[in-house]
């Protein structure tokens, strides 16, 4: 396709805020959020769907933006990572994630914050084991895991949400 | 530069030794690292590589005209095109033959699949795909090589003119053949490993643009900012005219320690006088960028009947793919850590490495001293159930010690803590767990291994760094190390955070900048703590030396009777505190800053045959256990609980060395169960992501990871580097275990089910 195709307005409620975007209607989530609204915070590490690395959640639920068109969502609450801290000041779960050494090179970080968010605010029963079959898709290479499933562990124990 | 750091680990430490947390984890927590994928320059053009569908082809034709004819495409650039489309080779080959170089863009013959052909500039995304798509090449067909043994007969299709042979060692010490003539015991075996992908979660990625100097700065994800020497060459500038910076990275693991998208940027900026971006794709990064060398390795091994290791015969065959890169490197550590970490006077390899037309091989975390671990304790294990002995106490026993030869000649000058990280990990390791149904069988695995850190002697290693106070008493370090996710920066500011007493929020590091902070080298060979450390600590007590005598020289006191401590310099009139210290420094003609370099230890290059008092700074060695739970039905292998224990000589943050062995442990997991990249005729199949199996969450087992600390090591404060041993044993863990498990062992990664399964019908028919 050479030509670009027309723009389509969309209107998305973003970490709380209303945010309008003009892109083309085949734009990703993922895109649209880093180009239209500069969430850098949402990263893009295959756009096939297959690391997690751009995982949001949308009106609660955890959703990949290179799989899902901003279209799509128009009208949707969108969360990124953004939304859990005050600030400067982190938020529980992040404070545990630093605690335990879960962030190294960080790139998988702000999708794994997301998913293990939906975790903690669906009322399941938050165990290493849980915890590990709720992160499968999102990818990290290089933590290993074990101290991104203590910090979720803790986080739980401590009644965190975000 | 004898000056020894042993007193001080004696010494009780504030901040090294600690567990801080890392003073980069906040920011990315908090979602505002911008990472080099994050960061854009106003009026940016994007580019893009045009790579070779097929793995092996003449060039018959290109043209541009329809790319360029697409609106908001700028510029299609050839080979032809680049000022210097070479990149000279920097890697040992064979005496007398000069290694080919590679190509920034191909010219007139493709040698791999995804090899660089053009590069399309245009000004946004779009344009660019359909530039891409427009820009014509004619392939003329030539034949494929895709196995290194194929490769190497003498008829084999030549991939570079010369022969397909890149580059060859051996090792031959004491004598192997009466040793074997004398042995009560030989064990054989074949080992085969695959080709890997690094898989780093940010692909490869950078931007670059042009300053009022004239200078072309490319702000990218990389291992080594000290490209900027091969990225002016490309583009015909001198080496000042590039600068290089790299923010922190989205990992690294080695496929970032050559240029990535650099020489492309440069040449697009320098083409179109426009700052530029090119974010390469994951399918691209999977299909063309270098990959972990497969091997074939073979190995006879004597022993005495009480199982003292006599002898090994090792014979290694590595695929290079297309091109040199750091494949004779590589080899050369295949090669001298072929035998492992244990004791034995007659050695003798012969290792090759040979051009094909797959992916190129290069450095990946382990660096070749991972690939023989699947061989030289399998051996190891062979020998004990031949002779009847216990697969522990062999290994203790035949254990190096200090002052020991390695094969390759090298004398170890540390400790050697095998026996007590083989200890670490049984004791750790606990109850052998039930099986969770009659078909299923549980094993227990044990490997060991050892892993230089630090360069080969003949690289003249160094780094530098420079430390210095504002005058509020902050601290500042600059060093151009980059930082690969593993805490490098981090580590730099406990380190000046101890010596000059203050608390590592008071500490600030400029880093990864080829321009503005002094070179410290790449992030690779597990060398940065090593050498930017030990910079940053010679740095350090100079600053301390000169703040002391700052104030010495304002209050008159003999400076034997002040000390730098925590609030500031203690003197016999009370503390000064740091920022009064710096303004008397400042008043009495003292310097509030200082640099120094650390050298590590150099030696001649060693030619094809590897004998030689010094080839690498020290080593690093250790032991890992797992039990795995095996489905006789299917061959499926699950980790079940996993302890890995490596001494660290001296831990400068405890938990950064345990997020280092637990995430290595896991890649050396995939490398052991499930990654893999699949050629056909070198078309690589692998390229999306979902093809390539990394472990996830719900895939791994719990893993323990034990510190150890001998307080010997040749890093700042005795530590030994970490980053890449604990990948080591991982696969030769998992092989043990899947024995004990089933009573055969798998030889060729990754042992997938169906590899398994028809082990398991080999030992029941045997």
């Amino acid at each position: 396709m050479t030509e670009a195709m027309g723009s389509v307005e969309t209107t998305i409620t973003l970490n709380g805020a209303e945010v309008t975007g003009y892109a083309p209607a085949d734009t990703t989530l993922l895109r649209w959020l880093r180009e239209q609204a500069h969430a850098y915070e949402v990263k893009e590490g295959c756009n096939e769907g297959t690391c997690g690395t751009c995982t949001v959640l949308v009106d609660g639920r955890a959703a990949t933006g290179c799989t899902t068109l901003a279209v799509q969502v128009a009208g949707s609450e969108v969360e990124t990572s953004v939304s859990l801290s005050d600030g400067d000041e982190l938020s529980p779960l992040q404070a545990c994630f630093w605690e335990s050494g879960a962030a190294q090179c960080g790139f998988c970080t702000q999708g794994m914050l997301m998913s293990a968010v939906e975790l903690l605010r669906s009322g399941e029963e938050v165990t290493p084991a849980t915890v590990r079959e709720h992160l499968h898709g999102n990818l990290c290479r290089c933590t290993g895991y074990q101290a991104i499933v203590d910090a979720v562990v803790r986080a739980a124990e401590e009644g965190a949400t975000r | 530069m004898t000056e020894t750091v042993r007193d001080q680990v004696r010494r009780p430490t504030r901040v090294v030794n600690t567990s801080v947390l890392r003073n980069d984890a906040r920011e990315k927590l908090l979602g505002r690292t911008r990472y080099a994928g994050d960061f854009d320059v106003a009026g940016q053009l994007h580019a893009r590589l045009v790579r070779s569908p097929v793995p092996s082809a003449r060039i018959v034709a290109k043209d541009a005209s329809a790319a360029l004819a697409i609106p908001g495409v700028v510029a299609v650039l050839f080979g032809e095109d680049v000022p210097n489309n070479e990149i000279p080779t920097n890697t040992a080959g064979i005496k007398g033959r000069p290694l080919p170089p590679s190509w920034v863009l191909a010219t007139d013959r493709v040698r791999y699949h995804g090899e660089p052909v053009a590069l399309v500039v245009a000004a946004n995304p779009r344009a660019l795909a359909a530039g891409e798509a427009a820009v014509e090449v004619e392939y003329d067909l030539l034949p494929v090589v895709s196995d290194p043994e194929r490769a190497l007969e003498p008829d084999g299709p030549e991939v570079h003119e010369g022969g397909n042979l890149l580059s060859q060692w051996e090792i031959d010490r004491g004598d192997v053949d009466a040793a074997f003539a004398d042995a009560d015991v030989v064990v054989e075996g074949r080992y085969e490993a695959q080709v890997v992908d690094h898989a780093y979660l940010e692909p490869e990625t950078g931007v670059g643009w042009l300053d009022d100097e004239g200078v072309i700065n490319i702000r990218v994800s990389t291992q080594e900012i000290e490209h900027y020497r091969r990225i002016a060459h490309v583009v015909g500038l001198s080496d000042s005219k590039v600068r290089v910076q790299s923010p922190y990275l989205g990992g690294g693991f080695g496929g970032k320690e050559d240029m990535t998208v650099e020489p492309y940027i440069a040449l697009a900026v320098q083409r179109t006088g426009r700052p530029v971006k090119m974010t390469w794709t994951r399918q691209e990064s999977l299909t063309a960028r270098a990959k972990r060398h497969p091997v074939r390795m073979s190995y006879r091994t004597a022993a005495t009947a009480d199982g003292q290791l006599l002898a090994h015969d090792i014979e290694v065959v590595s695929d290079a793919g297309a091109y040199p890169l750091l494949s004779g490197f590589v080899l050369l550590y295949i090669t001298l850590n072929a035998a492992g970490p244990y004791r034995c006077d007659n050695v003798r390899v012969r290792s090759r490495a040979a051009y094909t037309n797959n992916t190129p091989g290069s450095a990946f975390r382990g660096f070749g001293g991972m690939q023989p671990v699947l061989g030289y304790e399998a051996q190891i294990d062979k020998v004990a159930d031949a002779t009847g002995q216990d697969r522990v106490e062999i290994r203790k026993r035949n254990a190096f010690t200090a002052g020991d030869r390695i094969p390759a000649g090298q004398r170890i000058e540390t400790a050697v803590w095998l026996p007590q990280c083989i200890d670490a990990v049984l004791e750790r390791i606990g109850p052998r767990p039930e099986p969770s149904s009659p078909d299923h069988r549980v094993g227990l695995g044990l490997a060991c291994n050892v892993q230089p850190y630090g360069r080969v002697a003949w690289m003249n290693d160094s780094a530098s760094a420079w430390v210095g106070c504002e005058r509020n008493g902050d601290v500042v370090v600059r060093c151009g190390v980059p930082d690969v996710g593993g805490g490098q920066v981090s580590s730099l500011a406990q380190i000046a955070a101890e010596v000059l007493h203050v608390p590592m929020e008071k500490v600030t590091v400029h880093f990864g900048d080829s321009a503005r902070t002094p070179l410290a080298g790449r992030t690779t060979a597990t060398r940065q703590l090593y050498m930017s450390g030990n910079a940053v600590l010679a740095a350090a007590r100079a600053l301390r030396a000169q703040l002391v005598e700052g104030v010495g020289r304002g209050s008159g006191h003999a400076t034997a009777a002040l000390t730098l401590a925590e609030g500031g310099v203690i003197t016999p009139d009370g503390v000064v505190p740091l920022a009064e210290v710096v303004m008397m420094c400042l008043a009495n003609g003292v310097a509030i800053n200082a640099m120094e370099t650390y050298f590590a230890p150099t030696a001649p290059p060693v030619a094809q045959r590897v004998d030689a008092e010094r080839i690498v700074p020290d080593f690093t060695f250790g032991a890992h256990a797992a039990y795995v739970e095996v489905d006789t039905r299917t061959g499926e292998v699950r980790p079940l609980r996993y302890v890995a224990a490596h001494d660290v000589g001296r831990a400068i943050n405890p938990a950064s060395v345990r997020g280092q062995i637990e995430g290595a442990v896991v890649q050396g997991i995939g490398y052991a169960l499930s990654e893999r990249i699949v050629y056909d005729e070198g078309v690589n199949l692998t390229g999306a992501f979902y093809q390539y199996a990394i472990p996830t969450a719900a895939d791994c087992p719990e893993i323990e990871a034990v510190v150890l600390e001998s307080g010997e090591g040749v890093g700042p404060f005795n530590a030994r580097g970490i980053g890449e041993p604990p990948i080591g044993p991982c696969a030769a863990t998992l092989a043990s275990a899947v024995e004990d498990a089933v009573g055969a062992r798998p030889t060729t990664l990754p042992m997938l089910a169906e590899r398994v399964r028809s082990c398991i019908d080999e030992g029941t028919r045997s």
